[in-house]
């Protein structure tokens, strides 16, 4: 009997399949047009058509956060690539796990400057977890499966595949193989933390007085925050997340006491500048958390739980490393604490929470309401009241962005999407887009400012294609706030190039994509025009508010301070 | 501190420039790079000598093993290891006395003269790097140095201890 043979760029499509992708985000080009051909022949996977390849990295990714499922990009050779460049940096620098699969000029041109030739994995090398070229298309499948496997597990990440076009026409065939049981010896994450760190790390909780979880988004990633819900409330210890980590725990659990860092909440700040000993599970001390490093914390024992050997001790000396999987970590914590049979101390916890409590009547994360001009903090806490706070909420980057991290506590992981690590402006839109496609059926918000959204506007065109109704709420500032805060600030308010003119009519904007475009001018108006706005299901909405303009970011930590030296209002300090 | 670092890896096409992409863009020091595959052809042996403080030589290793391809990374400085490097160097030798001096220091070293022409003399050494330099600063002492190529270093722990999949 013969055995059926494939072109390689069936494989491609049937190694997705064996994988359950669902989607495949991209857009086609000369070198990819047999696997876009292979795609028009099957019904399993649905191809989603941007209006740029940094949208399909972005739409991917969005998909991702929202699911955990890996995400698949699809672009040609050369300038379909290196569109893909900053979507694959985002991805990277917050541990998204995607699977990009490039076009290539055929092998006998590679090197010869040809049509559309860029070395792809060469461009990519420092922002991937891995990449790989495909020599025999034989091989096609497994490097498929490898690359999942690479993404998805571990510390995940970004994997690019190029696939050269005479691997891919139909006159090359030849077997199918899979396994997608991966096994490589050069690459076994660890799982389980050490015993004897996690029994050093128990020891040094119980002794405790002042301790304080700290958390990143390892946690959403590793969906663990079941357990690390439990686990705060067994120890009855305060919480703080990252920007990433948001909705890793409630946000409106009693034990939670806000983000930290650079626009965190001063009690949050607060307790990590005067804790004793500091639990980092699934974090990586990033300077937009720690502030200067030299002042950070000097009093705290810090244990650091993290899959990646890397992440410790770069730049905060870690006591207790301890390497595993968080969810996995988190569960022998506590089965220590139980063998210890622990009790908390109370007399401890109770000076703790007074002290904690006593920040906290502060109230770091507040607004002056203006009875004209709308505040950007009212907007996102309308936004939380209408969606019940049970929306996906895909931010831009942006003083918007660092107000809807403050004033909607996320109940959920995955909840609350944005690049963090990498702050890509242009994200939020395309991210939307991905968690639509994901749950249609949920609210998907896209916050965004008149800057960022400039920076992917078409992909309105996309929504309308495969019926994306994101709710886009744009904070217009008319201005790229967030840098002219930072000219405010530092630069005695000199607003070089940071003030936007000639913006165009969103809402006619909006119109002309097809969609429906509501503006927002008045505070007054701004509870039921929002409401309208979200009971709108079928369709994609545009809200343009324009917000008050002169309006800062606070709490923000001092230039070079330490993690609890914050403005907390205009030229106040805490 | 300097160190020495030996590295196995998958022989794949671009495992050599994830390494060295690695290095320079978190801004590592690399004073040479050796690489060859090993008897077994699908590993590949790299050896870097590098200069950092403990700090960054845990970021350095910790960096290299999270490479894919990476199987295995060494410190060698850490134990008792031996080191050696080969010199290939061609020195002005046009009349007795310098042709005198050289062969004289050669010797010294335990060098040898592999290639002579009408006014050079081609010259082989191996041994660490400082005997390496010494040898060197010696000939430049006596005569011109026309062109030198230093292979940069391979080591090797001593004893017992090896490094293999
Ligand atoms: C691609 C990219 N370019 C530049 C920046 C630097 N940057 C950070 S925030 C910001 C302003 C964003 O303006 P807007 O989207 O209107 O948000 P706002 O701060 O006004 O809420 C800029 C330019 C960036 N983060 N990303
Ligand atoms: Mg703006």
């Amino acid at each position: 009997m013969t055995k059926e043979l494939y072109t390689g760029a069936e494989m491609v499509v049937k190694a997705l399949s064996a994988l359950k992708v669902k989607y495949i985000f991209g857009y086609p080009g000369g070198s990819v047009l047999d696997i876009y051909d292979a795609i028009f022949n099957q019904n399993e996977i649905e191809h989603i058509l941007v209006r740029h390849e940094q949208a399909a990295t972005h739409m991917a990714d969005g998909y991702t956060r929202a699911t955990g499922e890996v995400g698949v990009v699809l672009a040609t050779s050369g300038p379909g690539a290196t569109n893909c460049v900053t979507g694959i940096a985002t991805a990277y620098m917050d541990s998204i796990p995607m699977v990009v699969l490039s076009g290539q000029v055929a092998t006998n041109m590679i090197g010869d400057d040809a049509f559309q030739e860029t070395d792809i994995v060469g461009c990519s090398r420092p922002i991937v977890k891995h990449s790989f070229n495909c020599r025999k298309l034989e091989d096609i499948p497994n490097i498929i499966a490898k690359a999942f496997y690479i993404a998805n597990t571990g510390r995940p990440g970004p994997v690019v595949v190029e696939l050269p076009k005479d691997m891919l026409i139909p006159q090359n065939k030849g077997e199918f193989h899979i396994e997608t049981d991966v096994k490589m010896r050069s690459y076994n994450p660890t799982v389980k933390g050490h015993p004897k760190q996690i029994k050093k790390a128990v020891k040094t909780i119980v002794q405790a007085e002042r301790l304080v979880v700290y958390t990143g988004g390892g946690i959403v990633l590793a969906d663990a925050s079941e357990q690390l819900t439990e686990l705060v409330e067994r120890l009855n210890a305060p919480i703080t997340n990252t920007l990433m980590g948001l909705g890793g725990i409630s946000g409106t659990h009693p034990n939670f006491i806000g983000m930290l860092g650079m626009h965190g909440s001063l009690e949050a700040n607060r307790s990590m500048a005067n804790a004793d000993v500091i639990l980092a599970l699934g974090a990586r001390f990033d300077d937009r958390v720690t502030n200067n490093v030299k002042k950070f914390c000097p009093n705290a024992t810090i244990i650091h739980v993290d899959i990646d050997p890397t992440s410790i001790s770069k730049t905060i000396n870690a006591h207790i490393p301890v390497v595993g999987l968080v969810d996995k970590v988190i569960q022998q914590l506590m089965d220590e604490l139980d063998a210890i049979d622990f009790t908390p101390n109370k007399e401890a916890l109770d000076n703790w929470w007074q002290q904690i409590d006593q920040w906290r009547s502060l109230k770091s994360i507040s607004y002056e309401a203006d009875g004209d001009k709308i505040k950007p903090q009212q907007v996102v806490e309308a936004m939380y009241e209408i969606t019940n706070g049970e929306a996906y909420v895909c931010s831009d980057v942006g003083q918007h962005q660092m107000f809807a991290a403050q004033y909607y506590p996320f109940a959920k992981p995955r909840q609350w999407i944005n690049s963090g690590g990498l702050g890509t402006m242009g994200f939020g839109l395309p991210a939307a887009m991905g968690a639509k496609i994901a749950f249609p059926d949920s609210h998907v918000i896209c916050i965004t400012g008149d800057g960022s959204i400039q920076m992917n506007i078409q992909e309105l065109s996309t929504c309308l294609q495969y019926n994306l109704p994101v709710v886009i709420v744009s904070l217009n500032n008319r201005s790229l706030g967030m840098v002219r805060q930072w000219q405010d600030m530092i630069y005695d308010g000199r607003h070089s190039s940071s003030y936007m003119e000639s913006l165009p009519d969103f809402v006619k904007l909006a119109e002309s994509y097809g969609h429906v475009g509501i503006q927002i001018n008045h505070a007054d108006e701004l509870q039921d025009k929002l409401t309208e706005a979200f009971s709108i299901k079928k369709r994609l909405v545009f809200v343009d508010v324009l917000v008050d303009e002169t309006e800062h970011v606070y709490p923000m930590q001092v230039r070079h301070g330490a993690v609890d030296e914050m403005w907390t209002r205009k030229g106040v300090k805490a | 501190m300097r160190r020495i670092l030996a590295i196995l890896l998958e022989n794949e096409p671009g495992s050599l420039s994830r390494i060295v992409g690695l290095f320079s863009q978190r801004a590592f020091n690399i004073e040479s790079l050796t690489v060859a595959p090993t008897e077994d052809p699908s590993l590949s042996r790299i050896t870097i000598a590098t200069v950092g403080d403990d700090r960054v030589l845990e970021q350095i290793i910790k960096q290299v093993n999270k490479l894919i391809d990476v199987i295995k990374i060494t410190d060698l400085t850490e134990r008792k290891h031996v080191e050696r490097e080969l010199l290939l160097i061609k020195l002005l030798a046009m009349n007795d006395k310098s042709r005198t001096e050289v062969k004289r220091i050669t010797d010294i070293f335990r060098g040898s003269i592999i290639d002579i022409g009408k006014q050079v003399y081609t010259v082989q050494v191996t041994g660490d790097a400082d005997k390496l330099n010494a040898f060197i600063d010696a000939m430049s002492n006596e005569t011109e140095i026309i062109e030198a190529v230093r292979s940069g270093c391979v080591g090797i722990a001593r004893g017992e201890k090896a490094l293999r999949i």
